[in-house]
């Protein structure tokens, strides 16, 4: 049968086709999907939502210790979180077949930076492979848990968002059921002290060269050949585009990418007359054929920053196509993303931003409170990174400072992360005062569960741990639970904990306002009464999505309006000037 | 075949995802290979919402290059405009006829440009503007909003309601298909 998938739904399929037994990942576009529709194939796969990335692949290791075929999933700088297991299952290798699929975000749709996580294979020594489409997606995550079974590797399978969210036919299988081989025990694999280590670095060594041969044949790395003026190598999305722009040109197309066919892309240099190479971000496969003394051109033409798209290729090839030009084009103003009318972090930042704290930020929908009008945010490195680079800042400029400074994190993101780090500020004897924005999900990436929120991926209920505990098991004497929608309670202890000489933490706790919605829970909307309004712009300070002024006036969007009243509270003229509807 | 390339553009929340599902299943029926991509995460966030479809024998890339666009179906007329440079040289842009606010305009650090459909007309000669908003209330619900537009795209590319019928049939709930088909109609049936 045959499907419309996107290359995250082709990975999930690929990964049941090919017997997998056991999924983790911690939530991060683009990459979040794989697990979500893994969890469809729940009867055949254990899959959870890890605390962290790296502890997906330290569960989806024991996994393969055990004997099962393991996936663990994670965006590109998941992958950072997780090298410290990766170097390491780099010598172990695999007893059942493991996979780790690296979402890297060429463009920063939504991420920090745009590392190209290719590199991780060539530093950790494993194999890796690139689809170009939801089909090969699949084909190779399912074919990927014999090569690392076969070559004893873990695999490094690398998407990219345009391939995690592009659909494509995909030909569904059948599943093949592995049996889960069992634990035998075998230190000399299984425990790295450097005696072992050295030994098994040996063997990784002898394993690459394998490793290199089996590339050379790999039906996945071809020759499509053509007009040879032109010769293209490339993996990836990119084949997609350089295809589509060049249909003509003949392709050594790869996908195998790590350890490369060396032998198969001199082959194709002789039957070509001039040699390009054509790929995302880094120069990864260029250095490297250029190092064996192969002459190609790539980065002079294609650009290391940014998403490539037809349009670039087009025009590094002077084959650019020419846009119509609009007659008088006015100035289009930008649609910048937004916190959600009714979100409760908007009044945390509306209060950080009237008492004028500085505040080190995280990850998560909550970074939007960096932007105008609320400007409530300074910094925002990594996940989990608030705590510390607030603490940091305290320790050099003293208490009188860290009187001024918040740090702001969510929920998700304090257990991936934030808990080390509240340690250390409590060891370390810190005053740090730290916003836990807890909205009772993972909501950036789409409302995922998390150790908060009592439920598991596979829907099952559980234990919920709880925000307070961990505060006081960390040693945090100062810790309050408010909500932030009632503006004055929060000011009041926001103020107050900035100015105590001891760490506090305050958890600011709300479900996601998408959440309140589809309870019914802060409904109906408001609306403003224009007789009262004073034009006095204040509501104007949250930044709320759904007030805007017309004609001079304050006027509330009721399509838009959640009515969770935080707007009502800044207004001078309170319930008198912005009224809630009555629904009958 | 020679492949085609349409691009849906709006608002976040206006149903621009569905409606390039359904317009990729229909695509399939065709027996035609299809592609389609967007982008999830910050991007949707009250922001610009892109879905490129390209369907054809065989389809290459998912992105749709500047200049090859052969239709843009724009949700909300800024939208439209701003994407304009994807159109082809004698490409169709269909425009509905509807204002959402960018945050900058609502919070008064920008403005709205006047006369975004006039301007558009000016320079594209072949531009079908609608109110697809009145029409999917005339339908039964102001949320078909994207069948509609679907109706006219069905129009201009020349294929037959059946699949699309078959295509809601397969993808929305039972309850919503007697108005989603209205709304396909009165979207098919307006351009004369």
């Amino acid at each position: 049968m045959k499907v419309l998938l996107s290359g995250n739904e082709a990975v999930a399929r690929g990964a049941y086709e090919g017997g997998c037994h056991f999924a983790a990942a911690y939530p991060g576009t683009p990459s979040t999907e794989i697990l979500e529709n893994i969890s469809k194939y729940k009867d055949n796969i254990y899959c959870e939502w890890a605390t962290n990335e790296k502890v997906a692949l330290e569960v989806a290791t024991g996994a393969s210790f055990a004997g099962a075929r393991a996936l663990a999933a994670m965006k590109h700088v998941g992958l950072n979180v997780a090298a410290d297991p990766f170097f390491s299952l780099g010598y172990i290798g695999a007893t059942g077949g493991i996979i780790v699929v690296s979402a890297d975000d060429p463009g920063m749709h939504s991420s920090q930076n745009e590392q190209d996580n290719r590199h991780y294979a060539r530093a950790a020594k494993v194999a890796m492979l690139e689809p170009s489409d939801s089909e090969e997606a699949k084909e190779l995550t399912r074919i990927s848990f014999e090569i690392s079974e076969k070559f004893d590797t873990p695999i490094l399978l690398r998407m990219t968002t345009r391939l995690c969210h592009s659909k494509s036919i995909v030909k569904l299988g059948e599943r093949k059921e592995v049996p889960i081989k069992g634990y035998k025990k075998d230190i000399k694999k299984r425990l790295v002290l450097p005696a072992h280590a050295r030994i098994r670095h040996k063997y990784v060594e002898e394993r690459l060269k394998k490793l290199a041969k089996f590339s050379e044949t790999f039906e996945y790395n071809r020759i499509e050949l053509n007009d040879t003026k032109i010769g293209i190598i490339t993996s990836g999305i990119s084949y997609q585009y350089a295809k589509e722009v060049l249909p003509d040109a003949s392709f050594l197309k790869l996908a195998l990418t790590y350890p490369l066919p060396f032998g198969l892309i001199e082959k194709f240099s002789k039957k070509v007359k001039k040699l390009y190479v054509i790929e995302e971000n880094d120069p990864f496969l260029e250095m490297q054929i250029k190092a064996i003394g192969i002459d190609v051109v790539g980065k002079e033409i294609i650009p290391i920053t940014g998403e490539l798209n037809p349009s670039i290729v087009s025009e590094a090839f002077g084959k650019k196509k020419e846009s119509v030009v609009i007659k008088e084009m006015p100035d289009i103003p930008s649609r910048p993303p937004a916190l959600c009318p009714g979100c409760p972090h908007t009044p945390v930042f509306y209060t950080i931003h009237k008492l004028k704290l500085i505040a080190t930020g995280d990850i998560g929908c909550y970074t939007l409170g960096a932007l105008p009008p609320l400007n409530a945010m300074d910094t925002c490195v990594e996940m989990g990174a608030s705590l510390g680079n607030a603490f940091g800042m305290e320790k050099v400029l003293g208490k009188e400072f860290s009187k001024k400074l918040v740090a702001v994190i969510g929920d998700s993101t304090f257990y991936h992360s934030g808990i080390t780090p509240l340690i250390d500020i409590v060891y370390n004897k810190g005053i740090t005062t730290v916003i836990i924005l807890d909205n009772r999900i993972t909501a950036m990436t789409g409302h995922q569960d998390n150790p908060g929120t009592g439920k598991t991926l596979m829907g099952e209920a559980t234990e919920e741990i709880k925000l307070e505990d961990i505060a006081h098991a960390c040693g945090v004497k100062n810790v309050y639970t408010v909500d932030p929608y009632n503006l004055k309670e929060f000011k009041k202890v926001l103020k107050r904990e900035v100015a105590r000489e001891e760490p506090s933490v305050i958890i600011a706790k709300k479900p996601c306002v998408l959440l309140l919605i589809r309870q019914k829970e802060i409904w109906p909307p408001y609306y403003v009464n224009e007789d009262e309004c004073i034009s006095c712009k204040l509501c104007l300070d949250l930044g709320c999505p759904a007030i805007s002024m017309k004609d001079g006036k304050a006027v509330i969007n009721e399509f838009l309006c959640a009515g969770c009243g935080v707007c009502v509270q800044v207004c001078p003229k309170k319930d008198k000037c912005i009224i809630q509807k009555k629904i009958s | 075949m020679k492949t085609k390339s349409v691009m849906l553009c709006g608002v976040g929340g206006q149903g621009i995802l569905l409606a390039s599902d359904l317009l990729s299943k229909v695509m399939m029926k065709k027996g035609l290979d299809v592609k389609k991509s967007e982008v999830h995460g910050m991007s949707q966030r009250g922001g610009t919402v892109v879905s490129n479809v390209r369907f054809g024998e065989k389809v290459f890339s998912p992105l749709i290059g500047k200049a090859d666009a052969d239709i843009i179906l724009a949700f909300e007329k800024l939208e439209g405009l701003r994407h304009i440079e994807f159109l082809k040289q004698n490409g169709v842009i269909i425009v509905n006829d509807y204002e959402i606010e960018p945050l900058p305009v609502a919070s008064g650090l920008a403005e709205y440009p006047e006369n975004v459909i006039g301007v558009i007309q000016n320079t594209i000669k072949d531009t079908v503007v609608l109110d697809a908003f009145s029409i999917a209330k005339k339908a039964g619900s102001a949320r078909s909003i994207n069948i509609v537009l679907l109706g006219v795209l069905a129009r201009k590319l020349e294929i037959d309601k059946e699949t699309w019928y078959n295509a809601i049939e397969e993808r929305l709930p039972e309850k919503t298909w007697e108005i989603n088909k209205k709304a396909f109609d009165l979207g098919y049936e307006f351009i004369k």
